[in-house]
């Protein structure tokens, strides 16, 4: 078997447009995924009420949580994608940092959760560090 | 917005959420490295794979990590939960100085001090949006109040 050559890197559009398709799946997904767990309500609770089965039977009865499960596996997918065009060092941090940031900004208009001051200034913080760590 | 306090165990969970998924990660790549290459002729290897010890620990350790995910999720804002978990990344890190003896450049050492300082902000402040809807009682005691200001 002959090893494949490496493909040359895509331009700055392309790249740009290979991350913002991880970063609006992911978001997507778990503001999906955060909604439903809301709608059912506190899981601890439903299970001192009935049990494991009980609490598994309402994640997997809700649409809203398989429609938040599918953008994430799109967005897995999409990040298969682009490292198979780019260089893991590049996607990994940028896709896991800028995911923080539109979480928030996702969060307030969609969630409508109080992101204050102090979230925003989490949020910003953990993305450049996690961008820092990761790199 | 009133400050929703966490209980020992809903921090439990947000310990779990940290730990798990990087280290379930960190199971998954050591898991596939040990591999031999595994080749779209072949994909009956991939699922062989999963029966390995290294990658099955890997998934049991994601699947842990998702069910802790969601239980977060169900009791805690999603833009306190994720700031919130993203320590797991400083204590992987840190297990990587000091037990596998990597050595960490300034610029990481820079990431493990912001994601604490940021984790630390969002660790103080109210976990979760309080509804006004919720609590008619509080309406109603809003609605009071002006009414009588209204007066």
């Amino acid at each position: 078997m002959t090893i494949p050559s490496p493909s040359p890197q895509p331009g700055f559009w392309a790249a740009t447009a290979m991350i913002a398709a991880i970063i609006l799946a992911s978001t997507a997904g778990e503001v999906m995924t955060a909604a439903a767990m809301k709608s059912i309500g506190d899981l601890d609770e439903i299970r001192a009420r009935s049990g494991l089965k009980g609490a598994i039977r309402a994640v997997f009865t809700c649409p809203l949580f398989f429609a938040g499960v599918s953008f994430l596996a799109l967005a897995f997918f999409s990040l298969l994608f682009a490292l198979n065009h780019m260089n893991l060092s590049l996607v990994a941090p940028a896709s896991a940092s800028l995911t923080l940031v539109t979480n928030a900004i996702a969060g307030k208009l969609f969630l409508k959760e109080n992101v204050d001051r102090r979230r925003w200034a989490a949020a910003v913080l953990v993305c450049i560090g996690v961008y820092l760590l990761a790199h | 917005m009133a400050h929703a306090r966490l209980t020992p165990r809903q921090y439990l969970i947000l310990g779990l959420i940290s730990l798990c998924a990087p280290l379930g990660d960190t199971c998954l790549s050591r898991g596939m490295t040990g591999l031999p290459n595994i080749t779209l002729a072949h994909p009956i290897t991939l699922i062989a794979a999963v029966f390995t010890p290294w990658i099955a620990l890997g998934i049991a350790l994601l699947i842990g990590f998702f069910a802790s995910y969601l239980t977060a999720l169900s009791w805690a804002d999603l833009t306190f939960v994720l700031p919130a978990t993203a320590f797991g990344n400083v204590i992987v890190a840190l297990f990587a100085r000091f037990f596998l003896h990597e050595t960490i450049s300034l610029e990481r050492w820079a990431g493990i001090v912001l994601i604490t300082v940021g984790v630390g902000f969002v660790a103080h402040g109210p976990s979760l949006t309080v509804r006004p809807a919720i609590q008619p009682e509080t309406m109603a005691e809003t609605a009071d109040t002006e009414m009588e200001q209204s007066r």
